[in-house]
């Protein structure tokens, strides 16, 4: 099942934006990140930074470490892996929502 | 046991050394010093600079309060006037005594005036402390010649300082040649033109036999030859003469011409009284320069202790800028052993004069004289004080290179005892144990050495040994920038400017790999502001702002952010404040007026900040850039306009210059502050550009730093018109945007600046790199091409897309809960957020 969560033209090339999405009465927060020079495209993952304590990880800077794409949390700098959300530094990892780009916009995959 | 009691005579620069070496070493001693002068030890060496616009508390070496701390009782301001050998008592001036177990002299020296008819009239001065300072500064207010009795280093110094003050500057001299003492008659040539083309007169062979009062000026000198001078003033810099009187008075011996006698563990003739410094004589010979008289003060301490240390004699090479001109004297600088053997260079188009002396067999050096020219220095120092083989042609090591560079002795070739840095008595093998310790650059070693953080003459050297030794370790010094980017920050620069490069993705194609990250992003988007001046959310250019810059806003701990506008120089309308009040309330803002002089309003939601902004540009304001790497404050005082000592218009100075330079995109924060006089409100000396009015313009300080590492401003440039000011700071801007590192505020970048301050001064006053007009176009490129970003923004529905909390809600974030305190709110603590929680579902 693909659940449309907005469109591309949203979104900002190498940036993260945020949406908000409703499952099972149950508010998410998914951050969304759109890398158009990569296979894969969109990355999608939790926006709530664990470290931090706070919704931003969608505000973060993104890039790669090794090889690995990677997301800056934008309040303390530790780094999380856009595909597997494992954080690079501490103990710590975010949800992974898989999404894929489908006419145009960006729709969730479960 | 009870406590050993030691009691110093005397807080000059070496008694200071003795009290706080024996007070933080193992020996238990009850520390009593009695100094002289009103004020606790300061730095001589560095008196001249007071002219050049430091504060005599600049120069303190230690305080009151310090010694206090070390438990030492200091006494300051009463004389030592007797020594009871046998009570084992000393007894001052004011009639206080102290007994002693052990008695240390540090009585140092006094100027010698030489006793010419006159010579104790008013404007008689001479040139020793502080308090002659004061007085020489006096006597030359409003006066136009000033002369200078001694044409030796310090008469020069001295003369120097005159001509600081405004003053047509006069050096009498007895001898025939200036700096007799350590320079042959080639090098003292060489400096009388080199000194007279700066303005400064010589006269030589010239024997004063009567001051007089003057027709134009206040006092005549008539001279042995039948001509005379009128002056202003006099300063005596005729050489010094040892403090020995009360030594003389205890019977104590003394050398045939003067000084305290001591032995290798520097006691005296009696047993119990030691003597150190410069009213202490060795074999005849006084050791007046401060690194030996350190030493002497060591050894002293140590015939306290276990391991006692010797003093032995010490080397009294210097290399001195005396009036601007490089002065070098090593050894036996005149050549005047009988099998030395000279090499002479001497360059009288560029001023240059060079002379090497070797033994006959052109193995060793054995002394040398440098003037206009000290690049050979370190290197002919080191084989002299280590007594290396010179190479096959030791001419070269004087002779100007002809092609590529100079011969340099190799840093690996120095023997471990080789001394790096003399003041601080660092060997290579305290570096290099330092290195073993865990030291990874300069700075560590600095700090865990002290080298270098003296008169700071060792610092190439010290970094050559530094750098050989790392590299030989292994230890690659890595400057890259981070894995992206096979560069420096300062090569990225270059790169961008000259391939005329103006986004992330063109740059990282052609000079790197993968896809960058938050070091390099932000750093590239830095350069990019500093020379294309491009709106900060141009499409390109988003993704490299850090999230502060990327929502012009700075991100607070629950998410949300903070608004700062600019108000330059923290002057605002009565208008200018009730909008911000009412645009606080409308927005439910925290408020708080923050250390630089404005007003940060906190807690607003991501999707208000256009809105907010909108209010605020109406009613005036712009953006404060207090999110962004680059101009934030120019803090001011109120200066000329209100307050009685203000000398100059400090508020409309700051406020030019806060305009000129705001939004500015640089390495790192710049922070900038303008006082209308010396008592210095604005605080100006912890700034990076500092600027301080006098009575003739203004005086200009850099990199200055409060913050973690606070470092107090240097003093670059005085009395400068504002023209000329402008001129100096957008250079300096501009070169430290070209060249710092990363994250690199000014004052770290100067601390690893090579050449320090001279350098600077060099490049930015003298142009001495040709680069100051391309500097100043630049710094003129980004003025003129200012925007305010958020001005520009809100009326931008590409750039307002992002400030939206959701892509596809108009929800807010409910992770987001503020409490009231103190009248305002303010983000909730955990334990409250559960408190609030559990309210909300009972
Ligand atoms: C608001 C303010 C504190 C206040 O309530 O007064 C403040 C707040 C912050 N300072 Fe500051 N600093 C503030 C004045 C200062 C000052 C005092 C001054 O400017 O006169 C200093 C010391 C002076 C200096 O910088 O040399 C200061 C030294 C720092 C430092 C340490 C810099 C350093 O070189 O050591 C940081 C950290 C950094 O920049 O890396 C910092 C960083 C911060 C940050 C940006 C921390 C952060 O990343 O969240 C704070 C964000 C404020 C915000 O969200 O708006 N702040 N900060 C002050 C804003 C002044 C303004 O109007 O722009
Ligand atoms: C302008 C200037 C520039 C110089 N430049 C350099 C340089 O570049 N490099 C270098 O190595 N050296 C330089 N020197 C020399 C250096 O300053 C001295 O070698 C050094 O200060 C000697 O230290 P001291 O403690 O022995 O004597 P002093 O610093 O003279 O201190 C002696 C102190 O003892 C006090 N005193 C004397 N008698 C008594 C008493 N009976 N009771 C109580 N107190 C007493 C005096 O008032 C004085 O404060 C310079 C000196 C001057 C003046
Ligand atoms: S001192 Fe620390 S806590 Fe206070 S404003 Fe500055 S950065 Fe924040
Ligand atoms: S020699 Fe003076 S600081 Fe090192």
């Amino acid at each position: 099942m693909s659940t449309v969560i907005c469109k591309v033209e949203d979104l900002t090339k190498n940036s993260g934006s945020c949406a908000l999405l409703t499952q099972n009465g149950q508010q998410q927060q998914i951050a969304i990140y759109y890398l158009p020079n990569t296979e894969q495209k969109v990355f999608g993952l939790g926006n709530w930074d664990p470290i931090g304590q706070a919704n931003v990880m969608s505000r973060g800077m993104v890039g790669s470490i090794d090889d690995e794409l990677v997301v800056a949390s934008p309040l303390y700098k530790q780094h999380f892996s856009l595909v597997t959300g494992k954080c690079l530094e501490q103990d710590a990892s975010l949800p992974v929502y898989e999404l894929a780009i489908e006419d145009q916009n960006i729709v969730l995959k479960s | 046991m009870s406590k050993l009691k030691v009691v110093v005579v005397g807080n000059g620069m070496v008694g200071h050394h003795y009290v706080e070496t024996l007070a933080t070493s193992d020996v238990d001693a009850e520390i009593t010093v009695i100094g002289g002068e009103t004020r606790p030890a300061y730095d001589r060496v560095h008196l001249s600079e007071v002219f050049d616009g430091k504060e005599p508390s600049d120069l303190a070496m230690t305080t009151r309060e310090h010694y206090d701390d070390l438990g030492v009782n200091a006494h300051f301001g009463d004389f030592v006037a007797s020594i009871d050998r046998d009570a084992k008592t000393v007894t001052t001036v004011g009639g206080q005594q102290f007994s002693y177990d052990k008695l240390v002299l540090a009585t140092g020296s006094y100027p010698f005036i030489p006793p010419v008819p006159g010579h104790d009239q008013a404007h008689c001065l001479a040139y020793r402390t502080i308090d002659d300072l004061a007085e020489i500064k006096a006597s030359a207010k409003g006066k136009k010649v000033g002369v200078v009795v001694g044409g030796g280093l310090l008469g020069l110094e001295c003369a120097n300082a005159l001509k600081n003050l405004g003053l047509e500057a006069h050096v009498v001299e007895f001898a025939p040649g200036l700096m007799g003492v350590q320079l042959d008659d080639g090098g003292s040539q060489m400096l009388r033109r080199k000194i007279e083309d700066l303005g400064v007169k010589v006269h030589t062979s010239k024997a004063t036999q009567l001051i007089s009062s003057g027709d134009q000026h206040r006092l005549k000198m008539e001279f042995a030859d039948d001509t005379e001078l009128e002056t202003d003033m006099i300063v005596f810099s005729a050489g010094i003469r040892p403090y020995d009187q009360l030594a003389r008075d205890a019977d104590l011996k003394v050398g045939e011409r003067g000084g305290i006698e001591i032995d290798y563990q520097c006691k005296t003739s009696d047993e119990n009284i030691f003597a150190i410094g410069e009213c202490a004589v060795l074999g005849n010979f006084i050791y007046g320069l401060v690194a030996p008289g350190y030493r002497m003060a060591e050894a002293a301490v140590s015939q306290l202790s276990d391991d006692k240390v010797s003093f032995t004699g010490a080397d009294m090479s210097t290399k001195l800028k005396l009036l601007g001109v490089d002065v070098g004297s090593i050894g036996d600088s005149k050549g005047l052993a009988e099998d030395s053997r000279a090499f002479v260079f001497s360059d009288e188009r560029d001023d240059v004069y060079k002379r090497l002396n070797v033994s006959a067999d052109g193995k060793k050096v054995l002394g040398a004289t440098l003037v206009g020219d000290c690049d050979d220095y370190d290197t002919i120092l080191q084989y002299y004080l280590n007594d290396i083989d010179l190479p096959e042609n030791a001419e070269n090591l004087i002779l100007p290179a002809l092609d590529g560079e100079a011969p340099s002795l190799g840093v690996d070739a120095l023997p471990m005892t080789a001394s790096i840095c003399s003041c601080h008595n660092v060997s290579k093998g305290d570096v290099i144990s330092a290195i073993d310790g865990g030291c990874q650059s300069v700075a560590d070693v600095k700090s865990c050495t002290s080298a270098a953080t003296g008169c700071g003459g060792c610092a190439a050297l010290l970094k050559n040994v530094v750098d050989f030794e790392l590299t030989a370790r292994g230890v690659e010094v890595n400057t890259d920038i981070c894995e992206h980017f096979k560069h420096t920050r300062q090569e990225l620069f270059t790169i961008a400017q000259s391939s005329q490069i103006k986004t992330f993705d063109e740059l990282i194609e052609k000079h790197g790999t993968g896809h960058g990250c938050d070091i390099c992003k932000p750093a590239v988007g830095s350069i990019m502001a500093s020379l294309w001046n491009e709106h900060v959310l141009e499409s390109d250019l988003v993704q490299l702002q850090d999230t502060n810059d990327n929502f012009m806003a700075n991100m607070q701990k629950d998410g949300t952010y903070s608004v700062v506008p600019r108000v330059p120089a923290g002057e605002i309308l009565p208008e200018q404040l009730i909008v911000l009040g009412q645009v606080a309330k409308k927005y439910d803002l925290y408020s708080k007026i923050t250390g630089g002089q404005r007003v940060d309003l906190f807690g607003a939601k991501l999707n208000d900040l256009p809105d907010i902004w909108s209010a605020l540009i109406d009613a005036g304001f712009e953006t404060g850039h207090a999110y962004a790497k680059s101009l934030r404050t120019v803090k001011s005082c109120v200066g000329s306009t209100w307050c009685r000592y203000g000398v100059q218009d400090s508020v409309g100075q700051a406020i030019d210059i806060e305009h000129r330079y705001k939004g500015l995109r640089s390495p790192h924060k710049l922070k900038m502050a303008v006082s209308g006089c010396t008592r210095e409100c604005a605080e100006a000396q912890s700034k990076d550009v500092g600027i301080i009015a006098t009575e003739n313009g203004w005086n200009l300080y850099v990199c200055g730093n409060g913050g973690m590492k606070p470092r107090h401003a240097d003093l670059f440039a005085t009395d400068l018109d504002t023209p000329t000011l402008i001129k100096y700071i957008d250079r300096f801007l501009m070169f430290y945007v070209r060249t710092a590192d990363r994250l690199q505020r000014t004052s770290t970048w100067f601390e690893n600046l090579e050449g320090g301050l001279p350098y600077l001064q060099d490049v930015i006053i003298n142009d001495s790199l040709g680069i100051a007009e391309d500097l100043e176009a630049q710094m003129q490129h980004v003025v003129n091409t200012y925007q305010c970003e958020w001005k520009t923004a809100i009326t931008d529905k590409e750039k307002l897309k992002r400030f939206t909390q959701f892509v596809n809600s108009d929800k807010d974030d409910d992770a987001v809960i503020m409490v009231e305190e103190r009248g305002q709110k303010r983000p909730a603590t955990d334990a409250e957020k559960k408190r609030l929680a559990f309210k909300a579902v009972s």
